[in-house]
């Protein structure tokens, strides 16, 4: 049994307080994530997984409950500290990055995530040639834009950028939030594939929100399905690979 | 011909506050409108220490860090009171007007007959106007060097990535609100030591004298990046310059056209109005296209 890293534990986010619209979006939610889980998240809309994610990445504080991370109490740690141990991969290709600057100050300031910020210089030059071998297995001509604002790449180049951005300095945990939904199918496979090379390569321990069943029975070695701000669902190991698209249906119609 | 050497010493003296506002507007990608405040307030800091006595080189100085502090003034009620940021900045903006009428002890003050940065020895043996081109060459050339080795270092990179994509820069553990503090802040002091600059240049500082630096300063931004177009951080800064400078002659050409210095910030608004305006209305109008047909004809 590998090492517990992450937990929510009895964690409720209640939204509308006190006024007859009150919900509970998280409910009294306990989730153990273990070191080098791969984990999968389905869900309708407004079940739940955003309002998860925004817990775990702290832009949310719970109702109640306790966030937990490496048996420290995180609960009310704020979003900049945690990016010592956490990264974040958004839907939205404008999200991950900073547009008027280029993809290798981007990579850099994403090497330096977590740090401080000194006034030294950033000695970008001699970085160059790692950035490239590193934007070279993305697949997608980065490489030969390293120098290009991210502003002017395509939706996909700059998703492939906030992945890399994301896991160029390993992550404790890393988050991504439906990050290949954006873009058009082929791309979607290539960094989905490069997704699952790099969490397998650096054992990173990572939740993905997915809309695809079948991205969500492909990939990792657990699966969650999230309902009216409950884990409904929570399957892994030898039963996970067994599962099938026409099993996860028939449960998906059960609980609607 | 000293009329244009007194623009372009005008323009690169005031071209500081068009650096310190790019800070803000471009950088951070906010209007804040201290700056009205805090340039009357580098002036009086200036004139009074002067008229107290002080060496003209640290009066400047000092206007330069209460600039800083009015700035970090406004940083706070933005980022911690959560007060709108062009509100902050009217807010001390407005009470910056009391302030300077404390520091001055009275509307305006002259520095007739005292020391200025410009009134040096070798400053005053240069023929007219050029000790203005001097002093403001030098003084910006500092400025600029060092804002190019700041926004190269790890700490000018976060602040850039702050304001390009303040998401991305908290998701990678940059502290925003400091990177706005220190911004709103320093630009400030640099608007403050820009007013201290020219409150020497015309040889008196006035409580009313901040009226429209702000369209001024926005001004020099604007004209340096519709003439230059697409530029690496660097040069815009230089484009800034530029513009500051260019900004200065067409006011000059205005005045010739028999215009009253009366007229001036009407003029400024009118000609920003039109420069700001003007990608709208080339992409609704076709300029562009319509000026390639008239060059092809020709």
């Amino acid at each position: 049994m590998t090492k517990t890293i992450f937990q929510l534990k009895d964690v409720v986010k209640t939204v509308n307080e006190d006024t007859p619209e009150e919900l509970n979006i998280l409910d009294h939610v306990d989730l153990d994530i273990h070191e080098g889980d791969f984990i999968t998240i389905l869900g309708s809309n407004g079940a739940g997984k955003s309002t998860l994610f925004n817990t775990i990445g702290g832009n949310l504080r719970p109702t109640s409950g306790q966030v937990i991370y490496k048996d420290k109490d995180i609960t009310n740690m704020s979003v900049v500290k945690r990016t010592s141990f956490l990264s974040r991969v958004f839907q939205d290709p404008k999200l991950g990055t900073a547009p008027r600057m280029t993809v290798a100050e981007n990579l850099l300031l994403a090497e330096k995530r977590g740090g401080h910020h000194h006034l030294v210089p950033r000695k970008l030059k001699g970085e160059m040639k790692r950035f490239k071998n590193i934007t070279a297995k993305m697949n997608n001509n980065l490489d030969h834009r390293l120098n290009t604002a991210t502003g002017s790449l395509s939706g996909g180049q700059r998703q492939a950028l906030s992945f890399l951005m994301a896991t160029i300095k390993k992550p404790g945990i890393l988050l991504l939030d439906e990050h290949t939904a954006a873009l058009d199918p082929k791309t979607s496979q290539n960094l989905m594939d490069i997704t699952d090379e790099t969490i397998k390569e650096q054992n990173l321990t990572c939740l993905m929100i997915t809309h695809h069943l079948e991205d969500a029975l492909k990939y990792g070695n657990r699966l969650l399905v999230l309902h009216q701000g409950k884990i409904s669902y929570d399957i892994s190991g030898e039963d996970k690979k067994k599962l099938t698209k026409e099993e996860l249906l028939t449960f998906f119609n059960d609980i609607q | 011909m000293s009329l244009i050497i007194s623009a372009i010493g005008q323009g690169l003296l005031w071209s500081v506050i068009g650096i310190g506002l790019y800070l803000t507007f471009r950088i951070l990608d906010f209007p804040d409108m201290t700056v009205e405040g805090t340039f009357p307030m580098g002036a009086a800091t200036a004139v009074t220490a002067i008229a107290h006595g002080v060496n003209p080189v640290l009066a400047t100085i000092l206007a330069f860090l209460v600039g800083c502090v009015a700035g970090l003034v406004t940083g706070l009620l933005y980022t911690k009171a959560k007060i709108p940021v062009l509100l902050a900045g009217i807010l001390v903006m407005t009470a910056s007007y009391s302030i300077d009428l404390r520091i001055m002890g009275k509307p305006n003050q002259s520095l007739l007959g005292l020391p200025t940065l410009l009134s040096g020895k070798f400053l005053q043996s240069l023929p007219p106007y050029f000790d203005g081109v001097f002093v403001g060459f030098v003084v910006i050339t500092v400025v600029t060097l060092i804002l190019i080795y700041f926004l190269q270092t790890d700490l000018g990179q976060a602040f850039i990535a702050t304001g390009d994509n303040e998401n991305m820069a908290e998701s990678l553990g940059i502290n925003t609100d400091n990177m706005k503090i220190m911004g709103v802040s320093v630009s400030n002091g640099l608007i403050a030591l820009g007013g201290a600059l020219v409150a020497q240049n015309n040889g008196y500082s006035d409580v009313n004298m901040g009226i429209g630096i702000i369209v001024v300063a926005l001004a020099s931004i604007i004209i340096g990046e519709v003439i230059f177009g697409d530029l690496t951080m660097n040069q815009r800064l230089v484009a800034v310059i530029v513009g500051s400078i260019l900004y200065r002659l067409v006011l000059l050409l205005v005045l010739q056209l028999g215009f009253n210095a009366n007229d001036l910030n009407l003029i400024s608004s009118i000609l920003l109005a039109i420069f700001m305006g003007l990608p709208a209305f080339e992409s609704r109008f076709h300029l562009k296209h319509v000026l390639k047909r008239g060059l092809k004809n020709d």
